[in-house]
C-alpha cells in the first residue's frame, strides 16, 4: 500500500503546541504517504484534536514544522513556507476536513445542495446547472435521497448530516482529508454503514487521510497505520493490525485491553 | 387627476416651528435657564459630556435644553458641534493619583492610606420621593463640613497591589505610537486597548450596563472586586513646546473605577490579579463601573480565558456601543424606502406568479 | 415656474467653514477618495466625522460631497429618485446653508448629484459626479458579520459564498431573488455593494462616463467607480442577470423605460405607476410625452394635491 519511493504528502517534525501551562502536544513527528490513511488514537485529552488542528493549518505550533507536498510545487512548511492566502487556497482546493459535530462542518442555513455546491463555487464554478448536477451526484454517492437536495441539513438525522459533510468535502476531489471522530455520537448501526461508505470512498478516490478517534474499532476498519498518543506524546507507532494485536507500549496495551473488556 | 406629492420643503419648515413650540411648552411656565440645568442636572450634564466626548458643562446643558431632555439627542448635538472645533493641542495623560478627591471608596480593603471617603452619593438614601422638592419650599441644602482636611496622600489601590506584585503591571503600549483616536480615525478591528477604552468611554451607558451585568450573571464571568472608585477633579496639562514644560489649562471632574479581577496564572505568569478600567467625565459611577467590567471582559482572549459570550466579543461590543450611530441607523428606517420596497413587491409578485404557475401546472413561460 | 429646489448661488453661513468641515478634514477625505479611485471597488477606511445629520441618513454621502464641492458647483440631491422627498430637501438645505452653492432639480444642470437609492434615468455625462449614500458598504456583511473576516475575504478574493446565496435563491425560487443592493464585481477584482439602488440601475454603472463616489458615514468607508470602469452584476452562466420590467408605462409621461413607483389610489387596490425619477418625468412631459393619466397635466406638478 505505501509507496516508499515517493516523498510523503505530509511530514510532521517535532511539533509542540502549548496552551498556557498545558502542553497539548509535545515533539510529535511522523509522516503520511500518498493514499495512506493514518489513525491517531488515544483517550480524550491526549492531544489528538489539537494535533489535528495544527496539521490542518488552523493552529500554528510553537515549535517544529508541518510540511505538506503541494500538488504542483512539492513540500512546503505550512506555517512559515505558505502565506495565509496560500494556506486558505490549499484548504479550499486540496483538503477536506470532516468534523465530529456536523454543525461545525456544514452551513445549517443553506440547503444540502448548497453545502456541496459551495466548495465548487469557492473555486470558481459559475454554472448553476453544473453545480447542481455535481451536488446531486454526490448526494447519490453518499447514499442520500436526491429528493432532499433543497432541504436544510438541520432537518437531517445525525448520520445523514455526516454523509453530507463527506460529500461536501469529497466533491472537490481532495488529496488529503482530516477526520475528527467522524462517527462519534452516532448509533452503532448507523456507524457501521457510514464506516463502510467512508472506507469505500477513500479507497475509490485514493485520497490520503488523517483520522483522529478514540474508538479502536473505527481505527481498525479505516486506518492503514496508527499512532498512539498519551499526554501529548506519541508513545507507539506502527501498522494498524500490529499495534492493535500486539501493542508494545504499556499504555497501548491498556488501551487495547480496556476496549476488549468494554 | 393625479399629481405627485410635493411640498417637502414647506413641511420641514413647519415641522421645525412646531417642535420649537413644543420644546417651550406652556408659556405660562418660566423658561428653563441653561445655568439651572448645568447646576441642578449634573448627572445628565455628565452623561452628555462623556458620551458627547466634549468637556463643556455649559454646552452640554444647552444641548439638554434644546433636546427637551432627550440625552441621546443632546449627545448627538454636542458631537456634531465638536466636529467644527479646531484641535489646538493634545493633553498629557491626566494623573488620577493627584486627584482632588470628592469621593473615594474601595470594596477590597476596610481601611487604606487616605481612608474611605463617602462623599455625596445616593447609595444609602432610601428611594422615597421627596415631596418637598415638588414645591418652591425646598429649603437651603447646606453640606456638613469635615472636621479635618482629607489626607493629601491618597494612593490608588491598584498602586498598592502593584507594588507587591499581586496585580498585573499596566505596561503602556509602544509610546512612540500615537494614542488611538476614534474621533479622527475609523475603528480598526482587531484593535488595541487604547482604542477599546476610548470606544467604551464614549459608549452608551445603558449598553455597557447591560453587558457588564451579563458577565455577572454568568455570560463570561470575570470575578471582579471594586478595587477602587474615585471621583473628583484633576488638572489637564498640555506641553507647550516653546516653553519646554507642561502648563495647567484647567480642571475637569472625572469618575474612575479600577476593578481587580481574579486570574489563575499561566506558564509565563504567576497567579495574580488583573485589571478592568473605567473612566468617565463628571459624576458617572454607574458608567465607570460598567465600563471597567466590559474592559476586563474584553481581555478574555488575551488572557487565554474561555471566550464566546457577547461581552467578550470585541468586534460585537465596539461596533454597537455608540448611541449616536445606533440611534441614527435604527431611526433611518423612517426614511422613504419606496424604491427598495417596490423592488421587493415586484419580486414577490413574480415569485407568486411562478408559484401559481407551478401549482396549476400551466406553462411557466406564460407567467413571465 | 421655479420649484423650491432651484436656487441661485448665495452667501454661505459665516458661522461655519465652507461645507461645514474644516479644510484639513476635507483634504483627508479627498485623499481617501483618490485612493478609492485608484483601487476601484475597494472600501477605503476614512476618519469620518460626526455631522449634524444622523448616521444612516446620508452622512457618508454628505461628507464626500462636502469634500469635493466648490462655490461654482451646482448641486442636485435626490432620494428615491425625487428631489422633493424630505431627506433630500433636508440635505439640500444643509448644503445651501453651509456652501451657498446653486441647487437644481435638473440632472443635466448639476455638476454633483447626491443620491439615495436611485441612479437618474438620463445618463450623466463626463465631468459630472454621482455621490451615493451608503448604509452598509460591505456586500459580504449579510453572510459574514465579522469585519476582520470580511477584510480577508476581499484581500484573498474569496467570493464563493456570494454565489452560494444566488444558488440558494435559484434552488428555492427558480430565480435570483435579490432585487436591490445587488452585488457587483468592479474592475473584475473587488466585490462591491452598489448601495440599496434597485438592480434596475446596475447596468447604468458599468463603463459610465461619470465619476461614482460612495460614502458610508457610520461605517466610515469610501469607495469609488472611476469613469469607464467595468461593473458586472453577479450571476450564473445559465441564469444571467436581468432587471425589473413593468407591464405598465408611466401614467404621467408614458415612459416605458424607467423605474416605476407604485402609487396606491384607494383602499380597493386601485393603483397607478409613475416614474420614480421626477426630473426625467418632467422633462418628458415638457417634450410633449403624455401618459394615460397625464392628459390635463401639461405643467410640472405643483406643490399641492388636487
Amino acid at each position: 500500500m505505501t509507496k516508499d519511493d515517493m516523498t510523503p504528502i505530509l511530514s510532521v517534525d517535532r511539533v509542540t503546541r502549548r496552551f498556557g501551562d498545558l502542553v497539548a502536544c509535545r515533539d510529535v513527528s511522523f509522516s503520511l504517504q500518498a493514499g495512506e490513511v493514518l489513525g491517531i488514537v488515544g483517550e480524550s485529552g491526549s492531544g489528538k484534536t489539537t494535533l489535528l488542528r495544527v496539521l490542518s493549518g488552523t493552529l500554528a505550533p510553537q515549535a517544529g514544522e508541518v510540511r505538506y507536498a503541494l500538488r504542483d510545487r512539492g513540500p512546503f512548511d505550512l506555517y512559515r513556507g505558505l502565506s495565509e492566502p496560500e494556506r486558505r487556497w490549499l484548504q479550499r482546493t486540496e483538503w477536506g476536513v470532516v468534523h465530529q459535530n456536523p454543525r461545525d462542518g456544514l452551513r445549517m442555513g443553506i440547503s444540502a445542495g448548497g453545502n456541496i455546491g459551495e466548495r465548487l463555487m469557492a473555486v470558481g464554478a459559475r454554472h448553476y446547472g453544473e453545480v447542481r448536477g455535481a451536488a446531486g451526484d454526490w448526494m447519490a454517492k453518499v447514499e442520500l435521497d436526491l429528493g432532499r437536495i433543497d432541504d436544510s441539513p438541520a432537518e437531517f438525522s445525525g448520520g445523514m448530516q455526516q454523509r453530507l459533510q463527506f460529500a461536501r468535502n469529497l466533491v472537490i476531489q481532495p488529496r488529503l482529508v482530516f477526520m475528527d471522530e467522524p462517527t462519534g455520537g452516532l448509533d452503532v448501526s448507523v456507524q457501521a454503514r457510514l464506516l463502510d461508505l467512508i472506507r469505500g470512498l477513500t479507497r475509490e478516490l485514493g485520497v490520503s487521510a488523517i483520522l483522529v478517534t478514540h474508538d479502536l474499532a473505527v481505527a481498525r476498519l479505516l486506518a492503514d497505520r496508527l499512532i498512539v498518543m498519551k499526554d501529548g506524546r506519541v508513545v507507539e507507532e506502527g501498522l494498524t493490525d500490529q499495534v492493535l494485536d500486539d501493542p508494545t507500549h504499556p499504555y497501548s496495551q491498556l488501551l487495547v485491553s480496556s476496549v476488549l473488556q468494554a | 387627476m393625479y399629481v405627485a406629492v410635493k411640498g417637502g420643503e414647506q413641511a420641514i419648515e413647519n415641522s421645525h416651528r412646531l417642535i420649537a413650540a413644543e420644546r417651550r411648552g406652556d408659556p405660562a411656565v418660566p423658561e428653563l435657564d441653561v445655568r439651572q440645568i448645568r447646576e441642578q442636572m449634573r448627572h445628565a450634564v455628565a452623561r452628555v459630556m462623556a458620551e458627547g466626548s466634549l468637556y463643556d458643562p455649559d454646552l452640554a446643558a444647552l444641548a439638554i435644553k434644546q433636546a427637551q431632555g432627550d440625552l441621546v439627542e443632546a449627545i448627538f448635538l454636542v458631537r456634531a458641534y465638536r466636529t467644527t472645533l479646531r484641535r489646538f493641542a493634545v493633553s498629557r495623560p491626566i494623573d488620577s493619583a493627584r486627584m482632588a478627591i470628592g469621593r473615594r471608596i474601595s470594596a477590597t480593603f476596610k481601611d487604606l492610606p487616605g481612608g474611605q471617603v463617602l462623599g455625596g452619593t445616593y447609595d444609602y438614601t432610601h428611594r422615597l420621593l421627596d415631596h418637598e422638592l415638588a414645591g418652591d419650599g425646598a429649603g437651603e441644602a447646606v453640606a456638613a463640613e469635615a472636621a479635618a482636611p482629607l489626607d493629601p496622600e491618597m494612593p490608588r489601590v491598584s498602586d498598592i497591589l502593584d507594588a507587591q506584585g499581586l496585580l498585573e503591571a499596566e505596561m503602556p503600549d509602544d509610546e512612540s505610537d500615537p494614542v488611538a483616536d476614534l474621533t479622527r480615525d475609523p475603528l480598526r478591528l482587531p484593535g488595541r486597548r487604547d482604542q477599546r477604552l476610548q470606544n467604551l468611554a464614549r459608549a452608551d451607558e445603558g449598553f455597557l450596563l447591560a453587558l457588564g451585568y451579563s458577565t455577572q450573571r454568568g455570560y463570561g464571568r470575570t470575578h471582579p472586586f471594586a478595587g477602587e472608585i474615585r471621583q473628583g477633579t484633576v488638572a489637564v496639562e498640555i506641553e507647550a513646546p516653546e516653553l519646554g514644560f507642561a502648563i495647567d489649562i484647567g480642571d475637569i471632574e472625572v469618575t474612575e473605577c479600577e476593578l481587580v479581577n481574579q486570574f489563575k496564572g499561566s506558564t509565563e505568569q504567576p497567579p495574580q490579579f488583573t485589571r478592568g478600567y473605567g473612566l468617565a467625565f463628571g459624576r458617572a459611577e454607574r458608567k465607570a463601573m460598567a465600563m471597567a467590567l466590559v474592559d476586563r471582559s474584553l481581555r478574555a482572549a488575551e488572557l487565554g480565558e474561555e471566550t464566546g459570550h457577547p461581552a467578550q466579543d470585541e468586534e460585537f461590543v465596539l461596533s454597537h456601543s455608540d448611541n449616536v450611530e445606533a440611534s441614527g441607523f435604527v431611526q433611518h428606517l423612517k426614511l422613504p424606502h419606496y424604491i427598495d420596497f417596490q423592488s421587493e413587491l415586484h419580486l414577490v409578485r413574480r415569485l407568486r406568479a411562478d408559484f401559481d404557475a407551478r401549482r396549476t401546472g400551466t406553462d411557466r413561460e406564460a407567467a413571465e | 415656474m421655479t420649484l423650491v429646489m432651484e436656487t441661485e448661488r448665495t452667501a454661505p453661513d459665516e458661522t461655519y467653514n465652507f461645507a461645514y468641515l474644516d479644510e484639513e478634514t476635507k483634504r483627508m477625505i479627498r485623499r481617501a477618495i483618490l485612493k478609492a479611485m485608484a483601487v476601484p471597488g475597494y472600501q477605503v477606511p476614512f476618519g469620518g466625522r460626526e455631522m449634524p445629520l444622523p448616521y444612516g441618513w446620508g452622512t457618508g454621502g454628505i461628507q464626500v460631497t462636502a469634500a469635493v464641492i466648490g462655490p461654482d458647483d451646482v448641486l442636485k440631491v435626490i432620494d428615491q429618485g425625487a428631489d422633493d422627498t424630505t431627506n433630500a430637501v433636508s440635505i439640500r438645505r444643509f448644503f445651501r446653508r453651509v456652501t451657498g452653492v446653486a441647487t437644481t432639480g435638473r440632472t443635466v444642470e448639476a455638476t454633483i448629484v447626491q443620491t439615495r437609492h436611485r441612479i437618474p434615468e438620463s445618463a450623466l455625462r463626463e465631468g459630472q459626479i454621482l455621490v451615493y449614500q451608503v448604509p452598509i458598504p460591505e456586500p459580504l456583511r449579510r453572510i459574514e458579520p465579522r469585519e476582520a473576516e470580511t477584510r480577508k475575504l476581499h484581500a484573498y478574493r474569496e467570493y464563493g459564498l456570494m454565489h452560494v446565496r444566488l444558488y440558494e435563491d435559484i434552488a428555492r425560487f427558480g430565480r435570483i431573488a435579490t432585487s436591490y443592493d445587488y452585488p457587483v464585481m468592479v474592475n473584475e477584482r473587488y466585490l462591491m455593494a452598489p448601495s440599496p439602488t434597485p438592480k434596475f440601475d446596475n447596468p447604468k454603472m458599468t463603463a459610465a462616463p461619470f465619476l461614482q463616489l460612495f460614502g458610508a458615514g457610520r461605517e466610515k468607508r469610501i469607495y469609488a467607480v472611476p469613469p469607464y470602469t467595468t461593473v458586472t452584476s453577479l450571476d450564473f452562466d445559465d441564469h444571467p442577470f436581468d432587471v425589473q420590467s413593468w407591464d405598465e408605462v408611466c401614467a404621467l409621461c408614458g415612459a416605458a423605460d424607467s423605474f416605476l413607483d407604485e402609487v396606491v389610489l384607494d383602499d380597493a387596490g386601485k393603483r397607478m405607476f409613475v416614474c420614480s425619477d421626477t426630473d426625467y418625468c418632467e422633462d418628458r412631459r415638457a417634450a410633449g410625452h403624455v401618459g394615460p393619466e397625464g392628459a390635463d397635466e401639461a405643467d410640472a406638478p405643483a406643490g399641492k394635491k388636487p
